[in-house]
């Protein structure tokens, strides 16, 4: 059937999660306008949350989430084995995400603010790199469905992948929004890669960076953007260390 | 007869999260009915600790993929009530609208994606594409409008934007809310549709006592905020919600249990329909009567039921608060407030029953401590209860080890668990 005017083969994909709200595998079957067409460009061979079907023949692995226990090292690796094909979906995936934040305590710190005495295991956050090769990352929180629609598409016919080379703030004007900066909020659009259309933006509040650096990320520039508005470079870091997904703007600091 | 069995499931499928059933039978005679919740823990509590009050309802969302929106509301509600901030009537009639939506998508998600499945016996709902099209497309144009008024009204559907601490960031346009309206009533012989569907699904006919706890409604079927009760009589004010969860526990599970007056309790659309029937719209009432669903009703299965009955009222709910948007000025939608010191408590009715969050706020507005209390965790020490009971009914019936497996998954579908949440 053909799918976006193009008539591919059908690809075997399996979705898997690792430590997340699980919202990015949720985002697949989201857009309902699209899901019947694109379920039909699909063999999807296992998707826990929406079938019993388990099959191991994929070819496409869709993951996300990090990993923060020994057990899902295992489990990310025999997926790997397996993939031809291994995309990180979700900024959890990619960086880590929020999960990072829990990184900042000792481990017995955490699990004793959480579950007081009882034992409960646990280890520090990571994304799925550290652990495995990835062969492409999809960041977002969550993912843009209509991006991943167009890549898993991109995958199929062997075309070449792309994503935006600049930042939110491109989007967020062609919206023709108010700058948040002039609604007197931090916004980090102006570091962050483009392709979510300034989802937040949009709605009022600022970018958090989930989408990890833009290609021509100026830092220098946006320090002075803040010094300007009168922001300190802490209440900054606050909102970097969200996702922890701009790297470059805190190794910059240290 | 003298059955041996042992069966293990591991990952249940269609169900948010990863859980195990373990039951073992000797000589007829059940020795073990176990549900393991064993999701890898995030530690939101921790994560919390340190944000400063805005962030925290935009981490808090990231609990859950699917209720993201009530979690916001949550997390919001325990900061304004933290800070003492008030928020202007426009800002709550949209919180509300994002809330009834919210609750839309999250029931059809279940009933037709994760539930229906196995009640029309195909593994999910990608071979019903072909089978049984009008079904899918039913679930497609339901949840899709859902999501659109989540988009609308909250900026995204997964992960709200413009619900912020003080009210919301942006208004949509009267003309979106009045096209929203035309839309919902459009879709409501979808919903009529969906109740008919339900008439003819065989629901398993078992029953477990169980004491069922919601919010206590005062004059509306209720959402966010005021006391909880039970339907062992047991009524407490939203501040005293450990009183009402008792958390504990278990070493084979990493979620923790809860109970009340019973070894267990159940939380979620059932718990409010038991509890609250009489503030259902009347359309909702005639379509609960149609499905056989009465209060108090103690058979976990029919939660799936409670949900159908949930959607046709949450579309009615929507309706009803478009209708007073449109007679309000939307230009005054947050509140100004000053940064304080203090302890807040939030009890709001997520579509998978009561979550709590519960935060202390220091004087620069950083939380310095959190408490989440998840639906799902409340409804993990009766799903196992349940287990035991469920096996020897279907034993006693003679019912084989495959029967048991697939009933036992269905048991745990029916309480629709996040349990990604349920670990936080």
């Amino acid at each position: 059937m053909k799918y976006l005017g193009i008539d591919p083969q059908k690809i075997k994909i399996g979705v898997f999660n690792f430590t997340c709200c699980e919202g990015c595998a949720l985002a697949l079957a989201n857009k309902e306008e699209t899901l019947v067409d694109f379920l039909d460009l699909l063999d999807v061979v296992t998707f826990r949350e929406i079938s019993s079907d388990r099959g191991e023949d994929y070819d496409i692995a869709l993951v996300e989430g990090s990993i923060s226990r020994d057990d899902e090292i295992e489990r990310i690796k025999k997926i790997r084995a397996q993939a031809k094909v291994l995309v990180a979906l979700g900024t959890c995936a990619c960086y880590g995400g929020v999960n990072n934040l829990k990184n900042q305590f000792k481990i017995e710190e955490v699990v004793e603010i959480a579950y007081g005495k009882d034992k409960v295991e646990t280890s520090k956050v990571r994304p799925l790199s550290d652990v495995v090769k990835v062969d492409l990352e999809i960041p977002g929180c969550p993912v843009s469905k209509a991006e991943v629609e167009k890549i898993v598409v991109d995958i199929v016919n062997q075309s070449e992948i792309n994503f935006p080379e600049y930042p939110v703030c491109v989007e967020c004007r062609r919206n023709m929004n108010t700058c948040v900066f002039d609604l007197g909020m931090i916004c980090l659009g102006p570091i962050t890669q483009a392709g979510c259309d300034a989802v937040c933006p949009n709605g009022g509040v600022g970018c958090l960076g989930c989408r990890g650096p833009a290609e021509d990320a100026n830092y220098e520039s946006f320090r002075e953007i803040l010094e300007e508005n009168g922001f300190t470079m802490q209440e900054a870091l606050e909102r970097i260390n969200f996702y922890n997904a701009l790297p470059g703007m805190v190794i910059d600091e240290s | 007869m003298k059955v041996n069995m042992k069966i293990d499931v591991h990952h249940v499928c269609r169900v948010e999260g990863h859980g195990d059933i373990h039951i073992k039978v000797k000589d007829g005679k059940l020795l073990e009915a176990q549900w393991a919740v064993v999701e890898t823990p995030r530690f939101f509590e921790a994560m919390l600790r340190g944000q400063p009050y805005d962030l925290a309802p935009t981490l808090s969302s990231r609990i859950c993929g699917i209720c993201s929106i009530t979690h916001t509301l949550a997390s919001l509600r325990a900061v304004e009530r933290a800070m003492d901030v008030k928020i202007p009537p426009a800002a709550r009639h949209l919180r509300l609208l994002a809330k009834h939506a919210e609750t839309l998508q999250s029931h059809i998600l279940h009933v037709f994606f994760l539930a229906a499945p196995d009640f029309l016996g195909v593994p999910s709902v990608i071979p019903l594409i072909k089978t049984n099209p009008e079904v899918v497309g039913l679930a497609a144009r339901l949840k899709g409008l859902a999501n659109d008024i989540c988009d609308l009204v909250a900026g995204r559907t997964i992960h709200p934007v413009s619900l912020i601490v003080g009210g919301v960031s942006k208004a949509p346009e009267k003309e979106q809310l009045e096209a929203i309206k035309k839309r919902l009533g459009e879709r409501l012989p979808d919903m009529q549709a969906t109740v008919d569907l339900f008439k003819t699904i065989d629901i398993p006919d078992f029953v477990r006592e169980t004491e069922y706890i919601s919010l206590k409604g005062d004059n509306d079927y209720p959402y966010i905020g005021g006391d909880m009760v039970s339907t062992d009589g047991v009524v407490k004010h939203e501040d005293d919600y450990l009183a009402m969860t008792n958390e504990y526990k278990e070493d084979f599970t990493t979620s923790k249990f809860a109970r009340l007056s019973r070894e267990s309790m159940a939380v979620g659309a059932l718990a409010r329909f038991n509890n609250n029937y009489k503030f259902l719209h009347q359309e909702a009432k005639e379509a609960a009567k149609e499905l056989g669903l009465q209060p108090v009703n103690h058979n976990p299965f029919m939660n799936n039921v409670a949900q159908v009955v949930e959607s046709l009222n949450a579309m009615l709910d929507c309706i009803d608060v478009i209708d007073q948007l449109l007679d309000m000025k939307l230009n005054n939608i947050r509140s100004k407030f000053k940064v304080r010191a203090g302890t807040g408590v939030a009890a709001v009715e997520a579509p998978r029953g009561i979550l709590y969050h519960d935060y202390t706020i220091d004087d620069t507005g950083h939380v310095t401590r959190a408490n989440c209390i998840i639906p799902t965790t409340q409804n993990n020490a009766n799903i196992h209860f349940d287990l035991a009971d469920l096996t020897e009914w279907a034993l006693a019936q003679g019912k084989n080890d495959q029967e048991i497996t697939l009933l036992s998954e269905m048991l745990v579908r029916a309480y629709d668990p996040c349990i990604s949440c349920s670990v936080h």
